[in-house]
């Protein structure tokens, strides 16, 4: 297959410079150069990442927010320095407005925690149909503690959102909305500003959930306006165990805490405990302060690349890879919305994915095979399970050309 | 290209992937039971007859990759006439022949196919699936079985 010239020149984007950053990549797996392509499971990470948390056990490991000597004050500082380009990779208003935790689930479960105590039974809250688990299990369990009601905002063939359905679900009683930026399973890029000044008319609070869309997509909270934007480290060419919650400090101040413990209080006693301020109130205990670091590294190394042009280039692989894949008669892709990240979910004819994912895994390509999290997406599509295969800043159009050829062998082999 | 891969997906998986053999809806069955892989949402129904401690009859429905459904297919034919006892010895050797240890291949008979499956740890549960959730049939277990 040849490659398409149009496409394989986004001006000045160096994907063989890019590659040489990730040690991983430049290894043989079954015999087979790997092409990795299972990035929305979760990234590799560039050398700029795993040194930084060399040098951090290296030189500074120290406990943050406490210590008086030199090594905690350098973690301290480190380990604040991350939050501050997170918020500015956010462009949120205040560094002050970023939590730390495991991962988007851990984001979203301290979230949901906190509104137990704002909501009550007949409120309503809104996700919709194309949600990763994470975003659906939380909002399930608070509302069997308080009594309020799930609504599910419906999807089309294409896995795009039903507008008017969506806004249909719309209403006062509606006390709580979660949305993804970016469907996992389908790829599918959610209209979120437009649903965030739908909910903003009946005041209310909007969580995005960016695991998915952040390595992606530019994110500008400010604009958006949303109340709270969550996500994971490891997506994001980060280490895995961190993640962040962004929330306007006017919801965090009004929000229990999550955990207890140490670095959330300012003042106990057996009597009572004053928590600390805002953010440091939901950061209890000793923090995953390498991985924050890594975190830090990784968003200085995309604004190296540039995420418009991250964005350009996987979006080019994107349009290669569909454009390949309409020549395979037995190959549908699930999730074809017209606004759409750079993920191919997708089914063979006869093939079960499972049987893909082992047969590609042969040929040396990583790509992710089962229901993605997303049980009831599978079903809305009738399928049990799809095969995906996702890209990053370092895929490169050879790689979607052998993604093609592997998919064609295991068609014949199967005959 | 892919030779190496013939050891896991042998000819005759492919066969019983295509041809599935018992896969229907027993009407008449005196017990039934769901087994489920949560991993990667594998699901198929389980049948059979009894006459006395003998397996008189067997079948499955369901949906799986070619390696769960060769198993299954693979499964209720082999079990046809068997007694519960020597049901229950099969699948313990068949267990350890999908997760690797020593067993003498001659007493598996045509099962002896899906020996491949002790390379990939992902897909062992694959063809242990069906197994499973005749143990529990046999137990007479009356929830669903996961392989978790």
């Amino acid at each position: 297959m040849a490659i398409n010239p149009v496409l394989s020149n986004i001006e000045g984007y160096d994907v063989e410079r890019i590659r040489q950053d990730f040690p991983v990549l430049n290894q043989q797996v079954r015999g087979k150069q790997l092409v990795y392509l299972d990035n929305a499971a979760t990234s590799q990470k560039p050398k700029a990442v795993i040194d930084s948390i060399v040098h951090y056990y290296e030189n500074d490991n120290a406990n943050i927010h406490r210590g008086v000597h030199t090594l905690s004050e350098r973690a301290t500082l480190s380990y604040e320095n991350a939050r501050k380009k997170v918020a500015s990779f956010m462009n949120a208003a205040s560094e002050k407005e970023i939590v730390f935790a495991r991962g988007a689930t851990e984001a979203i479960n301290l979230v949901a925690n906190a509104f137990a105590q704002k909501l009550k039974a007949g409120d309503e809250v809104l996700i919709t149909a194309m949600e990763h688990h994470s975003n659906i299990v939380p909002w399930q369990m608070l509302c069997e503690k308080t009594g309020a009601v799930l609504k599910v905002a419906p999807i089309n063939d294409k896995g795009e959102l039903i507008w008017d359905a969506f806004e249909a679900l719309v209403s006062n009683k509606t006390k709580f909305a979660a949305v993804s930026h970016m469907s996992n399973a389908l790829g599918t890029i959610n209209p979120i500003k437009q649903m965030i000044d739908v909910l903003h008319q009946f005041d209310v609070p909007v969580l995005i959930d960016g695991a998915q869309a952040i390595p992606h997509i530019a994110v500008d909270v400010q604009a958006l306006d949303c109340e709270f934007y969550v996500f994971s480290g490891h997506k994001l060419y980060a280490p895995t165990g961190i993640g962040a919650l962004y929330g306007k400090m006017e919801q965090l101040e009004h929000m229990a805490p999550y955990q207890g413990g140490g670095d959330m209080i300012s003042i106990v006693t057996f009597e009572n405990t004053a928590y600390n301020k805002v953010p440091y109130k939901f950061e209890a205990g000793t923090p995953n302060i390498a991985g924050t670091i890594g975190l830090g590294a990784a968003i200085d190394y995309i604004n190296s690349v540039g995420i418009d042009a991250i964005a350009a280039h996987e979006n080019s692989l994107l349009e290669y890879a569909t454009d390949l894949s309409h020549k395979i008669d037995k190959l549908r892709i699930i999730g074809t919305a017209d606004n759409k990240g750079a993920i191919l979910s997708f089914v063979l004819d006869g093939i079960h994915p499972h049987d893909i994912g082992t047969m590609m895994d042969h040929q040396g390509i990583a790509v992710r095979a089962g229901h993605h999290c997303a049980m009831p997406v599978m079903d809305f599509f009738g399928v049990p399970a799809t095969a995906r295969a996702s890209f990053a800043m370092y895929n490169t159009y050879e790689e979607v050309d052998a993604l093609m050829a592997g998919i064609e062998n295991l068609i014949e082999m199967f005959g | 290209m892919l030779d190496d891969l013939r050891d896991l997906y042998q000819e005759v998986i492919f066969d019983h992937n295509r041809n599935p053999r018992n896969f229907r809806v027993m009407d008449d069955a005196d017990r039934q039971i769901d087994g489920f892989n949560p991993l990667c949402g594998d699901r198929l129904t389980l049948f059979i007859k009894l006459d006395g401690d003998k397996i008189a009859d067997a079948s499955f429905q369901g949906q799986g990759c070619a390696i769960s459904t060769a198993s299954a297919s693979l499964m209720t034919d082999i079990v046809k006439g068997q007694t519960e006892q020597e049901a229950q010895h099969l699948f313990s050797l068949f267990h350890k022949m999908a997760t690797g240890e020593h067993v003498e291949m001659d007493e598996l008979g045509k099962l002896a196919v899906l020996a491949g499956v002790c390379e990939y740890p992902a897909r062992v549960k694959c063809a242990t699936l069906p197994w499973h959730t005749l143990d529990a049939l046999l137990k007479g277990v009356e929830e669903p079985v996961t392989t978790e």
